[in-house]
């Protein structure tokens, strides 16, 4: 395996685990559970999605083609945006309150939500 | 659209027996021909040449790459911020697709893209209308002006 590559591996790996920190350390710091999903539906799934990219390229380049991670890519990429909404949606339904600094709700009034 | 897919299929099986050459070499000739074909038959067809909608759907992919790349970077600002002084809410925003599968796509769209993520969709007499979180609501016109300009536009052009 030549120098090029092993860096192009590095940079996905590293990124992928900066961006899956920072999306802890927003679970962590958010104030509700809105802006909290934000952290977790995005960041993880860039995060997620670069680590597996970066060990498709490692193992591609010492001869494997996994197209299995490749497959993973896709699901992740499919599923982490529904699992976000359907969270929110939940929590929307059973009466979780919006952060106080929230500055609109339109949706108010307009779906029953159980308390 | 997907019957001209299988027409091209055909013709490239068509022109392997010609050959009696039963190689992957002959097919992709095959259907390189079969696609010159249909584009000069384009006139036939009810819906427009596929190969303009292959093309659409890949634009649609690498601009959700861009976008998604943005979202964490935004995301990845307000995280890192010191003082938490965002405004978060829930807006609505009138969507002009119909289809099911066209409002699903959008909204896992919007929920990849920076800061806003959907919270539910009502159905309307006529449309369907969506309910995004924002996590800075000052932009949220800006937001619905993007979205209508780009996903909206590029989900109507697959759709064509």
């Amino acid at each position: 395996m030549t120098g090029i590559i092993e860096f192009i591996v590095l940079v996905f790996i590293v990124i992928g685990a900066f961006f899956t920190v920072v999306s802890a350390f927003g679970i962590i710091r958010l104030p509700d559970l809105y802006t909290r999903n934000h952290a977790a539906s995005k960041s993880a799934t860039l995060g997620v999605m670069s680590v597996l990219i970066g060990t498709f390229i490692y193992f591609y380049a010492s001869g494997h083609s996994n197209t299995r991670l490749v497959l993973a890519i896709i699901f992740i990429f499919l599923t982490s945006p529904v699992g976000g909404h359907l969270i929110n949606r939940a929590a929307y339904y059973t009466g979780v309150e919006l952060w106080g600094k929230s500055s609109r709700d339109d949706l108010k009034g307009k779906v029953p939500v159980k308390k | 659209m997907a019957f001209q897919i299988l027409l091209n299929f055909f013709i490239a099986f068509v022109w392997m027996f010609l050959k009696s050459d039963y190689s992957a070499a002959t097919f992709s000739v095959g259907y390189l021909m079969g696609l010159g074909m249909l584009f000069l038959m384009r006139r036939f067809f009810e819906s427009r040449f596929y190969l303009g909608k292959v093309w659409s759907v890949v634009y649609l992919i690498l601009l959700f790459i861009k976008e998604l790349i943005m979202a964490n970077i935004d995301v990845l600002k307000i995280v890192l911020k010191p003082k938490l002084d965002f405004q978060p809410g829930i807006f609505e925003y009138r969507t002009g697709l119909k289809k099911d599968w066209e409002v699903t796509l959008l909204s896992n769209l919007i929920t990849l893209t920076p800061g806003t993520l959907v919270v539910d969709v009502l159905e309307n007499d006529e449309e369907k209308v969506l309910y995004i979180h924002a996590i800075h609501v000052p932009d949220a016109d800006e937001a619905i002006d993007g979205i209508k300009n780009s996903f909206e536009r590029a989900i109507l052009e697959v759709s064509r």
